[in-house]
């Protein structure tokens, strides 16, 4: 067991992997010797050098393209994109290609491939650094998306993205990689499609991704002073979902609120919401909540970024409404 | 470049396969058999051909909306083939792809590309995995000039010149972007000239004389095996048929249609083969007498091959999960 920031058990991640299947490398921008932007790929270069940690030129498509073409013809690429809002550029090579190849050519070509993709707000960068698009690629059939929140979900996770044999998009919530854990480096991977219990309650359950995960968990702190007891699930792959655990635990709480960081119109958290008013109607004793950002473009001044994201104090007030 | 004659007959059957299998996948388009969106290479059989005639079979090739005759001449099965044209079960993407992504995975095939110019970014992917894989396979891209003005090729040509990849990239330069004829859609004529600005070779050929073809893509194919990096081919032909079938072609004048007709790669290279002894008129017709034959032959199976059952519309997607067929 190590005490790991959730950056340190991505890149151990990725080592151990490395260290394991020559076939697995890693490429995107300033991710060699300069560490990568945020630091995620530090020291990796000097393990395993310019040919297995690439640095690429400013090009997204054909760092994603690239990946699609090498994890078609035999290799393991890890691809990283400094933000998710570069995605955009390569959009074409994630939902066209990535997605749609192995479908298109009848299951007969395999991707094993895995788009690191950081996210989220609060690090004062404005509306073309700072947003969460998982609902856009969780919309998209042929990719699977991970969004782990903590340092041992990431390392589990990270292990099984790379041993996938499907387009994998991980998404790094920014805030959250300084955030240090506990991580059995000989721990097996983790499933995807299988949420985590962050905290136990009998009174409301609250889905959260991300950093929402710790401001869900802050609310509940709160609302337990009031005697109010919230069950909080991180989903930690949005797509495979696992209904189940999300199931088991409204039957028992019958009121549920859903907290992410996208904009709130068309988010994914839209779809849990649908989902569980399909499936699990009639065990909801009050209307679904959603709590999101407001349906703007991510704001610069600290005054209305910080209004813009969710907090626990958000979730407390409309947890209040249902009971 | 000294071809023997087995060599040259080999590459007349592949060009001769793609004439053949195209004019009656136009025919059956017309006759309601075949849907979709269906873009024709009649008139340009000499550049796949002359590429594919110096590919390995473990080498790699990504095709475009326009990709029959790339499969054809790297190997794939016309019968296969048909029954995709024909959606059925039996096709080489059980259904799932049709005329614009016919592709043959085993035979080093990565797709058959309907967004123009994202095969360019893929090669560059498939050179990488060769080079790290250490072996000494290439990839020869296909695409039209239309493409050339996509940003994929820029970020394509750029990678795989700065990381030195096994990537053969092949202009098909056809003079139209859909109906936009190249001097409006670009301020040059030679597409090759663009490999300056990636300091790697750019060459212009007959792209309707399948030899001129065969030693420009040998002579790249061998640097790139060899580890020298890329390499742009331009090859100047022309689509005989509209940007799809539907397509009137309005825009083509009549003069160079008619030009571009007497330069046909098909006949050029059955009078180079008659004049030079390299085959008699019989055994050209017993040639042409059996692709015929093969033709006919896979259109009846893809007649006669079953529609694909409705669950597998949901198969193929992951290789361990079944998305639910259920509406």
């Amino acid at each position: 067991m190590k005490n790991l920031s959730m950056m340190e058990a991505i890149r151990e991640a990725m080592t151990k992997k490395m260290r394991e299947d020559p076939t697995v490398f890693v490429m995107g921008e300033d991710v060699g010797a300069f560490g990568g932007c945020f630091g995620v790929t530090a020291g990796m270069f000097d393990e395993f050098g310019a040919e297995r940690v690439r640095d690429t030129p400013i090009s997204e498509g054909v760092i994603i393209g690239c990946a699609v073409g090498a994890a078609a013809t035999g290799t393991r690429p890890i691809a990283e994109l400094m933000f998710i809002d570069f995605a955009t550029v390569g959009a074409d090579q994630l939902v066209n290609q990535a997605a749609k190849m192995r479908y298109m050519v009848g299951g007969k070509i395999k991707l094993p491939m895995v788009v690191r993709l950081p996210l989220g707000a609060g690090t004062r960068a404005a509306a073309q650094h700072s947003q969460s698009l998982e609902a856009w690629l969780a919309h998209i059939p042929g990719l699977k998306v991970v969004y782990p929140s903590s340092p041992n979900d990431a390392y589990g996770l990270m292990l099984k993205a790379i041993e996938d044999d499907n387009p994998v998009i991980f998404l790094e919530h920014k805030l959250l990689y300084g955030i240090k854990g506990d991580v059995d480096e000989n721990s097996k991977p983790i499933e995807f499609g299988k949420a985590d219990v962050k905290r136990e309650g009998k009174d409301l359950t609250v889905v959260a991704t991300g950093k929402m995960v710790y401001e869900a968990l802050n609310a509940a702190e709160e609302l337990a002073k009031e005697g109010i007891e919230v069950e909080v699930i991180d989903p930690r792959t949005l797509f495979p979902f696992d209904k189940e655990t999300l199931f088991n635990s409204v039957e028992k709480t019958n009121k549920l609120i859903i907290v992410t960081e996208e904009n709130k119109r068309g988010s994914f958290a839209g779809e849990i919401s649908a989902i569980v008013a399909e499936e699990c109607f009639d065990n909801l004793d009050a209307p679904i909540i959603r709590v999101c950002s407001v349906n703007s473009p991510v704001p610069f001044s600290p005054v209305l970024e910080d209004y813009y994201v969710p907090n626990a104090g958000d979730i407390v007030k409309a947890a209040k409404k249902m009971f | 470049m000294e071809l023997n004659n087995t060599k040259i007959i080999e590459m007349y059957k592949t060009m001769k396969r793609i004439r053949e299998f195209e004019t009656n996948a136009s025919k059956l388009f017309a006759e309601g058999q075949i849907h979709g969106f269906v873009h024709l290479y009649i008139g340009e059989e000499a550049v796949a051909t002359g590429v594919c005639a110096n590919l390995r079979e473990d080498d790699y090739i990504t095709s475009t909306h326009r990709g029959h005759g790339h499969i054809i001449a790297k190997g794939g099965d016309v019968k296969y083939m048909m029954a995709e044209l024909y959606g059925r079960q039996t096709g080489y993407c059980k259904g799932k792809g049709g005329s614009m992504h016919i592709a043959d995975a085993t035979k080093g095939i990565i797709g058959a590309n309907g967004i123009v110019g994202a095969g360019q970014n893929i090669a560059t992917g498939a050179g990488l995995s060769a080079k790290l894989r250490g072996t000494d396979q290439v990839c020869a891209c296909f695409f039209g000039d239309g493409s050339t003005n996509q940003g994929t090729f820029h970020e394509s040509l750029n990678l795989a010149s700065i990381w030195r990849l096994p990537v053969v990239f092949v202009c098909e330069n056809n003079l139209y972007g859909i109906s936009m004829h190249q001097s409006r859609h670009q301020a040059i004529q030679d597409i090759a000239d663009r490999a300056v600005a990636y300091n790697i070779p750019g060459v212009v050929v007959d792209g309707n004389d399948v030899f001129a073809v065969y030693e420009a893509a040998n002579e790249a194919i061998e640097r790139a095996r060899n580890g020298q990096g890329p390499s742009l081919i331009e090859c100047k032909t022309y689509r005989h048929h509209g940007h799809f079938e539907g397509d009137p072609a309005k825009y083509k004048p009549a003069e160079e249609v008619a030009e571009w007709m007497s330069k046909d790669p098909l006949p050029r290279l059955v009078n180079y083969m008659l004049d030079n002894n390299i085959l008699s008129k019989e055994e050209l017709n017993e040639i042409d007498r059996q692709i015929n034959d093969e033709i006919k032959e896979a259109i009846k199976f893809a007649e006669e091959s079953p529609w694909p059952p409705i669950e597998s519309v949901v198969e193929d997607i992951y290789t361990d999960i079944v998305e639910e067929v259920e509406k």
